[in-house]
């Protein structure tokens, strides 16, 4: 189990961080998806796990934790599906549906208008 | 001039309450100023990161020998605490042909999205609009006037230059200054606002 960070640039590396797993199950994470820890790292925890426990100690959306950690979405979606499924990590999911003609609640917009006209 | 600020924090919290992220994806060629827009209206210096897209050979219908071929799109972002807890993330994407499948796989269920145009470049914006009209996601289109728009086009002849229907708004802004920036989201989350109503008072 690799304990060094990340070579962006050999895509075999990437597959070492996930296990040689290339695909995540997309519909447990979106981009926006808040992640929040729930313990602290473990010794002897993969690198990349520890860095994402470190990040998610207040809420971060996966693309920050992606940005952060220099690797692609789908990389950080598997890694987080490891730390959902051994309980390690809350994920607070967008309210908005997953089709792009969803649109919200009245309701919702008028949240977000009221916060962007107080910016 | 409230122009957009240079030191922004890249990496600050979000409030321990934050539970609703929401996205905006602004949308246009290359050089049209999404980054600039996402700068000046966001809370942390915008980030990049990429996904690795895998793609089914198109036109290739016989399965075996379909093809697969894998595509790594950079995009950036920013981000808006607007209040306790939700969170509005600004995605600025390519609006060019070959990026398109990343609408159904990243930019899913986004609140709508802004079409950034450059009135040199109109056809840049062409293909957006075509397509944000096929996948029915709302939008408004936001002509950049930075320097140098002398010669401009009026609003009226732009709508014309790019077919665009009366419904959609049609505005004019300034990507680099933070009240314009956040003028343009208002637009679009006021556009918003009245499909969602025009849809709830429909039995």
């Amino acid at each position: 189990m690799t304990r060094r960070p990340v070579d962006l640039g050999d895509p075999d590396r990437l597959y070492t961080v996930t296990g040689g797993r290339s695909r995540a199950d997309d519909e447990k994470f979106d981009l926006v998806t808040l992640v929040v820890s729930e313990c602290r790292p473990s010794p002897g925890m993969q690198s990349e796990h520890v860095r994402i426990l470190e990040l998610c100690e207040r809420p971060i959306a996966v693309v920050e934790i992606s940005a952060e950690l220099r690797l692609p979405v789908t990389v950080v979606r598997i890694l987080l599906g490891d730390l959902l499924s051994t309980g390690r990590i809350t994920a607070r999911h967008p309210r908005a549906g997953r089709s792009l003609v969803d649109l919200p609640d009245s309701s919702l917009l008028e949240e977000v208008l009221l916060g962007l006209r107080n910016l | 001039m409230d122009s957009a600020i240079s030191e922004l924090p890249s990496r600050t919290p979000l409030a321990a309450s934050a539970d609703t992220g929401l996205k905006i994806v602004i949308v246009g060629g290359f050089g049209v100023g999404k980054t600039t827009l996402v700068k000046s209206v966001s809370e942390i210096r915008p980030l990049n990161t990429e996904e690795v897209m895998t793609q089914a050979g198109i036109g290739v219908d016989e399965p075996a020998g379909l093809t697969k071929t894998t595509t790594t799109v950079a995009f950036d972002f920013g981000r808006i605490s607007l209040n306790d807890r939700m969170v509005l993330y600004l995605f600025g994407a390519p609006g060019q042909e070959r990026f398109w499948f990343l609408w159904d796989g990243l930019f899913s269920g986004t609140l709508g999205a802004v079409v950034l145009v450059d009135t040199r470049r109109m056809s840049d914006s062409w293909y957006a609009v075509d397509r944000l009209e096929h996948h029915r996601t709302p939008f408004v289109v936001a002509v950049n006037r930075f320097d140098g728009d002398h010669a401009s086009f009026s609003l009226e002849e732009i709508r014309q230059a790019l077919a665009l229907p009366d419904h959609v708004p049609l505005i004019e802004c300034d990507a680099r200054v933070r009240s314009s920036g956040k003028q343009v989201l208002i637009s679009l989350v006021d556009h918003l606002r009245e499909l969602a109503r025009a849809r709830e008072m429909t039995p």
